[in-house]
């Protein structure tokens, strides 16, 4: 009896530690971002820093301990109150923690607290260090909002606030006219998505009734009848994901969104942020499953962003732009992957594509930071002796990226190229065009900028050094983990059981449960598949070793390019595009309606009617000359009349 | 008793203010208001504990034609109660540090309007809701004839004349209503009981609805709103904007719904149709407005637009997200008005073309301009959030192509939003404005009651949710024919 009560006393010990621990992981960034806000000017730099940092650690370690206890089937729900109920609609503001935002918070806390860290260093000069912090926390929290949210609308919480801190911090330096407009441009960008998005959500809660993933779950089977619903449903979320995670159409503010500090491109726009239109695919995937031309759109909208990307990415100089490209490219890769049904595949992707991309970027930050600011790689050059530690950690994570054996991206590429092997061969070759392409536009960059002479000025390269340890350290972590990153999904073939297909199995069974994949490839082709795809890795990395160190081509100036370099360096002109045919109209009929229409033509249609008010116009002047007398005169006339009319009934 | 003592205390309010003399009139105004607030705080505890029969009053006043004296405070017309008396103290902070000729005129003219509009939102007989409907007229109509800007008295004529042929059609409407009424009487549960045909509905429709649609305004109705907003003097914008338009929208749910429901049966589509139209238009507009007091009137425009559709798509998701929307727009567009008038103060100037840079040198102004903007737009955690989303998908189960293009405003919203922020806020100091004290502490105390408000209905907006619920499905309830 004692026994029975005691141990319904620790499971509801249990719950109430989890329920704490998983308040704590977004109330600890936000507690940071209000500490910092409101007391910064009162702190020292040192402090606000640590501040910052030590409160996503502190998210971080939480998660640890949840991760620690959790299984894959376990979910932990925590409701805080009823946020928006009226009618038959109750969204409540509600956090669920599940196999899932598991590892998705492991990523967000981890790298969001190194990126803390690095940030302390980067960021030391800067007169707006505690402004940053601010905002870093900030964004961090509504990051975990998005991953955490029990419902959609709670997603969409987050899903805007991480675009607002993007926009606050593309514009970080915004006496900068030109980063301002980039600001700007991806803030609206991703409003076009988040409209479709805010649709989706009102299909969804009209024949739902609700937004509540689990009950959308349980529920989504039995609409299975209706194909043109599913299909409208997903597409519009889809369009919100495109806008989120830079795809075709709405790709090109990620590229200008390098006008933020790099720390912030490193968190924002290569690990997480960029990362939650898959997300929010993998989230709903029962959805996705049930609705296959959609499926089919995600996979070659993503099959088209990766290669196009890629392509761009060749002859971009800019070392963030290439970056920049790179991502597009890899996120077009993942979308691929869940376009495929391979939903934890892409999220494998996801995590090691944020360990390296993250360590790409904090990479080039430790280099623009040695060089004072200079981004375009036709000025760097030899920098391998100069800055060791950045550059081995920048090599390995090229590797990585590059899909070179055993390392992490390796594993993460293989199973996505594996799935489109095995239901979609131009697919496959498609994809395997673009991971030649980045092996050799990674290793144009790696040899344009740590190899050879240096070709900037004799005084920059008198002040080039090695980044203080705040960051480097985040450096070396996030290179082990790119090593290492492909151990959390080996494959079968590798005698082991892929541990994060079975830690997410509980979160993508609904989507497996209606898609039936069929056999999987045999192991021979397996292997033969990933002999291919990393001979093909090394060749293009020697390739570019051939062009950019042997034969020491430098990328030509500006106005020497012509010709289809010319075009891909120009991006394919598609931000011109836009701007001829969409901005550029959009403004000439606002500036028309206003001038012209609403002036002219609406006024003058008032104005006739006011021929007729006039009459009663010129009458009523007797009693407006502006006295209040004459108003409560008006006013009892009024009652006269009310009377005269009630004597005629 | 309460409910005497909330509507009548402005007017004392506004008379003491006149005898007080120029000197101490702001300041005295300000503590009838913080009075009138800390009343309707108590009013809203009354409420929560004993519901609206406490605030019934009844009186007859007129024998013929039957007229009484009849207020109710229901949860509608609390929450409107509550917008105006949370913004009258704001209002009244925001001409601290102005110089003002003629203050107490001034002032008791604003007190004057605050005890109007609560007439307006409490009045349950119907000539009685048009006499408070008219009276507010007056008090704006003389700051901003008396105390506007240089083009001020043709703009004014234009205004006054245009919402007065509008109201001319309604007393009408309210005639004929009390013809068709067998028990002879103005008094609202008698309009909402009658039966008129449907013939009669259908223009009685009209009659309404343009009152209505010109105080809102709905496009193409809205000549006027720009060159006013523009013309008043601060206080007298953020009266018209802030609360005024309410009423409009107010009486749609309280007056045409429920007893015309055929004729917004009838006529619905159309006046929806109208009010979509309205804010695409309206925000395509305000991309390209240079003046800022134009961007917002524009801006304001659209977001009223969004209101009035909410309501036209008879849903209790609409009603709800009007209601909502209604406090959210008036304590935004206040916010927006005031900001900008802060800009003007400082630069005498508000033409974006001329500004910039501003955020540098005064960072505490930047932030709580930017919290409004953020409000404007609608982003989650801010009160227009909840409003807009709320009347979006009211609007989607109406007609889900409507949505989409009322979706619009989602984008261009964040166009001419952020377009005038950057512009007017952002880039290099000292280039076109060269210096810009940061805010007073009567400013920053306004604009710091806004931000509360903005942010903290974003997070829990149920008590509005609440209050409103039951009297707007009561009056979805009538409208289903």
């Amino acid at each position: 009896m004692t026994d029975k009560h005691k141990t319904v006393e620790e499971s509801l010990d249990q719950i109430r530690t989890t329920t704490f621990l998983g308040l704590l992981i977004p109330l600890l960034p936000l507690l940071g971002f209000l500490v910092n806000g409101f007391l910064g000017k009162y702190l020292p730099k040192s402090v606000i820093g640590w501040i910052g940092s030590l409160s996503v650690l502190g998210s971080f370690i939480c998660t640890l301990i949840l991760f620690r206890q959790a299984g894959p089937t376990d979910a932990i729900q925590i409701d805080l109150f009823s946020w928006i109920a009226l009618g038959s609609i109750d969204i409540s503001f509600g956090l669920t923690i599940d196999a899932l935002t598991l590892i998705m918070l492991m990523v967000v806390t981890g790298i969001g607290f190194l990126i803390h860290l690095y940030s302390i260093g980067y960021m030391h000069a800067d007169e707006g260090f505690t402004r940053f912090f601010v905002y870093l926390n900030l964004f961090i929290f509504f990051m975990l909002l998005l991953v955490m949210g029990s419902n959609l609308l709670m997603m969409f919480i987050g899903w805007e606030g991480v675009g607002l801190c993007s926009y606050l911090l593309i514009g970080f330096w915004f006496k900068n006219p030109s980063y301002n407009d980039a600001a700007q441009k991806a803030f609206v960008m991703n409003r076009i998505g988040d409209l479709g998005f805010l649709l989706g959500m009102f299909f969804i809660l009209f024949h739902f009734g609700t937004l509540d993933f689990s009950t959308i779950e349980q529920m989504a089977p039995s609409l299975v009848a209706d194909n043109g619903l599913l299909i409208a449903i997903t597409m519009l979320l889809f369009i919100g994901a495109t806008g989120k995670s830079a795809q075709i159409p709405l790709y090109t503010w990620l590229p200008d969104a390098m006008a933020g500090p790099t720390p912030v491109s490193a968190l924002i726009h290569a690990a997480t942020m960029v990362t939650a239109g898959i997300y929010m695919i993998v989230r709903t995937n029962v959805l996705f499953a049930m609705a296959p031309f959609t499926l089919a759109v995600i996979l070659w909208i993503g099959v088209a962003t990766s290669v196009v990307a890629a392509i761009i990415g060749l002859k971009q100089n800019d070392i963030k732009k290439v970056l920049a490209y790179s991502t597009v490219s890899q996120l077009g890769l993942m979308f691929a992957a869940l376009g495929l049904g391979a939903f934890s595949s892409g999220i494998f992707h996801l995590v090691t594509h944020a360990f390296f991309k993250a360590l790409l970027f904090l990479g080039a930050g430790s280099v623009i930071h040695a060089l004072h600011g200079q981004q375009d790689i036709r000025w760097m050059g030899g920098l391998k002796k100069l800055i060791p530690i950045t550059y081995i950690t920048f090599i390995i994570a090229s590797l990585a990226i590059s899909g070179f054996p055993l390392l992490s991206g390796f594993f993460s590429k293989d199973e996505i190229l594996a799935h489109a092997f095995q239901q979609n061969l131009p697919v496959w070759i498609i994809l395997s065009l673009s991971s030649l392409l980045t092996a050799f536009y990674m290793f144009r960059l790696v040899y344009l900028t740590f190899f050879n002479d240096f070709r900037g000025t004799e005084e920059t390269r008198s002040h080039i050094h090695e980044s203080p340890w705040t960051m480097t350290v985040p450096l070396i972590i996030l290179c082990v983990l790119s090593v290492l990153g492909g151990l959390m999904g080996l494959p079968v073939v590798f005698h082991a059981n892929h541990w994060l297909n079975t830690w997410l199995a509980d979160v993508t069974a609904p989507a497996a449960a209606i898609l039936h994949q069929g056999h999987h490839i045999s192991h021979t082709m397996e292997v033969i598949l990933m002999s291919v795809a990393g001979i093909g890795a090394i060749l293009s990395i020697l390739y570019a070793r051939h062009v950019y160190l042997t034969r020491r081509s430098v990328p030509e100036s500006d106005e020497a390019m012509s010709g289809w370099g010319k075009v891909i360096y120009q991006k394919f002109y598609v931000d011109e595009l836009y701007d001829r045919w969409i901005v550029a109209p959009a403004f000439k009929l606002a500036e028309w309606l206003g001038n012209v229409f609403d002036k002219h033509v609406v006024d003058r249609v008032v104005t006739l009617t006011a021929g007729f008010l006039d009459a009663s116009g010129r009458t009523l002047r007797v009693f407006q000359s502006g006295n209040t007398g004459s108003y409560v005169f008006a006013m009892v006339l009024g009652i006269v009349v009310l009377f005269i009319i009630r004597l005629l009934i | 008793m309460l409910t005497l003592l909330l509507l009548f205390f402005p007017l004392a309010a506004a008379l003491l203010v006149l005898l007080g003399g120029a000197r101490n009139a702001s300041r005295l105004a300000l503590g009838f208001a913080v009075a009138e607030l800390a009343l309707t705080a108590y009013a809203v505890t009354v409420f929560q504990a004993s519901g609206p029969e406490a605030f019934y009053i009844f009186q007859p006043w007129i024998e013929s034609p039957k007229v009484s004296f009849h207020l109710g405070l229901d949860g509608l017309s609390l929450v409107m109660v509550m917008l105006t008396n949370f913004l009258m103290p704001v209002i009244i902070l925001s001409a601290f540090h102005r110089n003002i000729h003629h203050a107490s005129g001034y002032f008791s003219l604003i007190l004057l309007m605050q005890f109007a509009l609560i007439g307006v939102f409490i009045a349950m007989d119907g000539l009685l809701y048009y006499i408070f409907w008219e009276l507010a007229l007056i008090p704006v109509y003389f700051i901003a004839l008396r105390w506007g800007g240089a083009n001020r008295v043709a703009v004014t004529l234009k205004f006054f004349i245009y919402t007065l042929a509008g109201s001319l059609l309604m007393l009408f409407g309210f005639i004929m209503l009390y013809w068709y009424n067998p028990a002879q009487s103005f008094d609202i549960r008698e309009l909402y009981r009658i039966y008129i045909t449907d013939g009669n509905q259908s223009w009685l429709f009209w009659t309404f609805f343009l009152a209505f649609a010109v105080k809102i305004p709905i496009v193409p109705f809205h000549t006027w709103q720009a060159d006013t907003y523009r013309e008043a003097p601060t206080q007298g914008t953020m009266l018209l904007s802030g609360i005024m338009l309410k009423m409009g929208t107010y009486s749609l749910i309280r007056w045409l719904l429920p007893i015309l429901p055929v004729g917004v049966a009838k006529w619905g589509p159309l006046a929806i149709t109208l009010c979509v139209i309205g804010i695409v238009y309206a925000s395509i507009i305000a991309m390209r407005q240079r003046n800022l007091k134009n961007l917002l009137a524009y801006s304001s425009l659209a977001h009223v637009g969004l209101i009035s559709a909410g309501i036209f798509a008879l849903n209790i998701q609409g009603l709800q997200g009007s209601v909502v929307q209604m406090v959210a727009h008036g304590v935004n567009v206040v916010g927006l008005f005031f900001c900008a008038d802060i800009i003007f103060n400082r630069t005498v100037t508000i033409n974006s073309d001329n500004l910039g840079g501003i955020r540098t040198l005064a960072p505490q102004f930047a932030t709580a301009f930017l919290i409004i903007v953020l409000g404007s737009v609608a982003l989650p955690l801010t009160n227009g959030f909840i409003g807009e989303f709320l009347l979006l998908y009211g609007v989607y189960e109406y007609n889900t192509w409507l949505s989409v293009f009322a979706g619009l405003t989602v984008i261009l919203g964040a166009v001419y939003m952020l377009r005038m922020y950057k512009k007017v806020m952002l880039g290099h100091p000292g280039a076109r404005v060269p210096e810009f004290s940061d805010l007073y502490w009567n400013e920053k105390l306004a604009l710091g009651m806004l931000v509360v408000v903005i942010i903290g209905m974003g997070i829990y907006p149920k008590p509005i949710l609440d209050l409103a619920e039951p009297v707007l499905q009561s009056i979805l309830n009538k409208t289903i024919i």
